[in-house]
């Protein structure tokens, strides 16, 4: 069925589809509309979930994963604030081997509080052992959800996922999604047996020695690169069944570029408006758009990269003291590829600062002619940030004390 | 305690065990004692959920002393856990994807789990009327980090975070926080307090406890020879002082009453506090904040037992307040002789003491 729904929806329709027996929520904005969509399902007899209303989002992980273990398969969703607030339990649950998925829906973190998106609030949670999936449309985003319960549940990765869409951008965006009717055999049942009296596994158990935590914790890393191979193999599958193709590293007019620009999400639909338009003058570059960051896609992307003159890796987030995430990944695989190409570094989109033509053309500009005694990434501002940060400025240092 | 029990004295005590020796427990720790005794009462088909705190180290790769299931999860969400388990399998049975077997999930989780960091998520798994068990095992301070003051720290106690000093006579300088009545705010299915010293009190109030739907609550009075600073073979000992001097309440909280189990003797508090250095300094005499603390400790007793109609003066018999006799005496010989000597680090407590706990 071909429907116009919004990014929250389409990931709500991916948990719906997948028959998810148990959903522990807990609001927050972007989030929210998606647990609200399935609560309105379960109250209508169109899901047969269980629905838990959570008190934080540290329960709500912790309870995700208690009965992901305990046999149940799982969904939840948050966001930025929400995320970090459960940040103890994504590192246990994953180390647990609970194979369920959570949505984050990016906002950019406090302080300052904003409502808007950047990806620090999921590249926060990179090393957790979640795979990581980035989706740039509504489509993609039910896709990742449907895809990474196949993926987290195969018996060789038994970690959970990560579905990331942008706050506002795409959770609230409609676009025409394409929603499978059912699922067919794309995804097995549940892998993990109900707790009973005949099954009362310890789970979760003190390690003392430091031998034992290596090799559980290195395990987690193999499951990962597993999930490389489980990650293709269901994206054959996922074309074969519903007919709609999905790659680790998506490619627009890439092929034959000189310079891309290498950037995940929702902002990428910005980015292929302003290649086309740099197209037209003559200049080569393309978007090459990594679609999953853990497992990280290497060999992929260094595939992709090969013979390219220039990369702009557009991180929308900032490490401070360091510079863009994204970029250290991308620079790490490169070093030591022969014929590596230039890379430079560019934080945008911070707290849902659009990125505009001009931005996207200075970053070609860098390329074409870069700055070699560049250390670090560049800030991309424009002269409307500018006004805009100087006339609140201004307001805000006015001085004086209100009514004095 | 209702007249229905299986459990009616000591000597039905279920011989079951459920949790074994050769755990890396300290020698005389309540804590095991109760978790023992509970087990007996709830059978085979527990399902434990553990937070940060001494207990978690029940199960160490790759062993278990246990034959429940198991999931440690983190200091704060042991309650969340189990909301966990219990929605998936009420999921699964209500879809038809799983039989029930009448699975108990009991929280096990310290103080510092109970009345700190994990008091947002009790109380919300109240709220939503999980059903479930939770045993704070209450050691009076942060245990597991080597006894530091915690919510549960009583006035007066020294720990490693409020120890004494040239300005501080006292160490803990705050009141105990009072778990039992935040929980019964919520108006959980069944809320009781336990001591290791009194196993028929115990076992007869989980007993009551399991056959209620919704939160079923203890806090249990966990004598701990290492924190607080007795040796292992007096724990029972200190347990049963805690109950004699009026200082832990044994009560339940049953539909809308709140019962006291057991009426004190009334021991002089001093009894209880000498045998523990946390109170040590309590009784140098070249403190002089001593004497006041020891008073403030006795009225605090008194003002407890006042508001419950009851005068805090010295008895000669222990009262049940059913009028039988409460079995600790036997009882605290007897589990001890089965409990065997506790393998695990440290010196085996000696049955010797134990035996003179039972003539307490
Ligand atoms: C979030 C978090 N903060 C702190 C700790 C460190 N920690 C582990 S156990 C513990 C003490 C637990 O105290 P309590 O709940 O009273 O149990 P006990 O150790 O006394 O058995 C602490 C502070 C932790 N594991 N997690
Ligand atoms: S420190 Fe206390 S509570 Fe912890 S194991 Fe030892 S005796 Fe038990
Ligand atoms: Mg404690």
């Amino acid at each position: 069925m071909l429907d116009l729904i919004t990014g929250n929806e389409a990931i709500a329709w991916g948990a719906r589809l997948a028959q998810v027996d148990y959903v522990p929520i807990y609001p927050i904005t972007p989030q929210t509309e998606i647990v609200e969509k399935l609560s309105e399902w379960a109250a209508n007899g169109l899901i047969r979930a269980r629905i838990t209303k959570m008190e934080s989002e540290h329960s709500m992980i912790t309870a995700a994963g208690a009965a992901a273990l305990a046999g149940a398969r799982t969904f939840t969703a948050t966001s930025s604030q929400g995320l970090l607030y459960a940040f103890e339990m994504l590192y246990n649950v994953s180390g647990w081997r609970a194979p369920f998925v959570l949505a984050n829906v990016s906002r950019g973190l406090a302080a300052p509080l904003t409502l808007l998106p950047d990806h620090n609030d999921a590249l926060a949670a990179r090393d957790s052992g979640f795979l990581q999936f980035y989706a740039e449309t509504c489509q993609e985003a039910l896709d990742s959800v449907l895809i990474a319960y196949r993926v987290s549940e195969s018996r060789k990765v038994m970690l959970p996922s990560m579905v990331n869409i942008d706050g506002f951008y795409l959770s609230f965006t409609r676009e025409k999604v394409m929603i499978p009717d059912e699922l067919g055999d794309f995804l097995p049942p549940y892998p993990i047996p109900a707790i009973s009296a005949g099954n009362m596994p310890s789970m979760g158990p003190t390690v003392l020695d430091p031998s034992v935590y290596s090799y559980f914790k290195y395990q987690m890393h193999l499951a990962q690169i597993s999930a490389l191979d489980e990650l293709k193999k269901a994206i054959s599958d996922y074309e074969k069944v519903f007919g709609i193709k999905r790659s680790l590293i998506d490619e627009y007019m890439a092929e034959d570029a000189d310079y891309v620009i290498v950037m995940t999400s929702s902002f990428a639909t910005m980015a292929r408006k302003a290649i086309k338009s740099i197209r037209e003058k003559g200049i080569k570059v393309g978007l090459i758009r990594p679609w999953v960051l853990r497992p990280f896609p290497r060999d992929d992307l260094l595939s992709a990269l090969a013979g390219k003159r220039g990369v702009a890796v557009f991180d929308q987030d900032v490490s401070p003291g360091f510079g863009g995430a994204l970029y250290a990944e991308i620079a790490s695989s490169l070093y030591g590829a022969p014929d590596a190409p230039h890379i430079a570094s560019f934080i945008g989109g911070l707290g849902g600062k659009e990125p505009t033509i001009e931005e996207f053309e200075f970053m070609i500009r860098e390329l074409i002619s870069p700055d070699l005694t560049r250390r670090g990434p560049v800030m991309l501002w424009t002269d409307k940030d500018q006004r805009i940060l100087d006339e609140q400025r201004s307001i805000a240092l006015r001085g004086g004390v209100v009514g004095r | 305690m209702a007249g229905d029990l299986s459990i009616k004295t000591i000597r039905e005590t279920p011989l079951e065990e459920y949790l074994h020796p050769g755990s890396s427990m300290c020698p005389g720790c309540g804590a095991q004692v109760m978790i023992r005794l509970m087990l007996k009462v709830l059978g085979p088909k527990t399902f434990i959920v553990n937070a940060a705190g001494c207990m978690t180290l029940l199960q160490t790769y790759p062993y278990s002393n246990l034959k429940s299931g198991w999931l440690y999860t983190a200091f704060a969400s042991a309650p969340a856990g189990a909301q966990g388990i219990r929605d998936a399998l009420d999921s699964l049975i209500s879809q038809g994807k799983a039989r029930d077997e009448g699975i108990k999930i009991l929280v096990l989780t310290g103080d510092g789990g109970a009345y700190d960091i994990g008091l947002q998520a009790t109380s919300a798994a109240m709220d939503r009327d999980l059903d479930f068990y939770y045993l704070c095992y209450d050691n009076e301070a942060y245990g597991n980090t080597g006894f530091q003051q915690s919510g549960a720290s009583p006035y007066g106690s020294s720990t490693t975070t409020s120890p004494i000093g040239r300005l501080n006579p006292v160490g803990t300088e705050k009141r105990k926080k009072n778990l039992f009545e935040i929980w019964k705010a919520h108006n959980p299915a069944y809320l009781a307090t336990i001591s290791p010293s009194h196993p028929l009190d115990l076992m007869q109030k989980v007993e009551e406890a399991a056959r209620r739907k919704g939160p079923k609550m203890f806090i249990g009075y966990a004598s701990c020879p290492t924190g607080m600073g007795f040796d292992p073979s007096l724990s029972i000992k200190v347990a049963q002082l805690a109950v004699d001097t009026g200082v832990w309440p044994l009560k339940k909280y049953v539909d809308g009453k709140v019962t006291h189990t057991i009426i004190p003797r009334f021991v002089p508090v001093e009894e209880y506090l000498r045998l523990q250095a946390r109170f040590r300094h309590l009784f140098d005499e070249n403190n002089p904040a001593a004497k006041e603390a020891i008073a403030k400790i006795k009225d605090e007793i008194r003002s407890y037992w006042k508001a419950q109609g009851i005068e805090a003066k010295a008895r000669h018999h222990m009262v049940i307040a059913d009028g039988s006799c409460c079995g600790s005496c036997f009882s605290s010989s007897f589990l001890w002789f089965s409990w065997g000597i506790p393998s695990g680090k440290g010196k085996p407590s000696s049955l010797h003491t134990n035996m003179e706990v039972a003539m307490l």
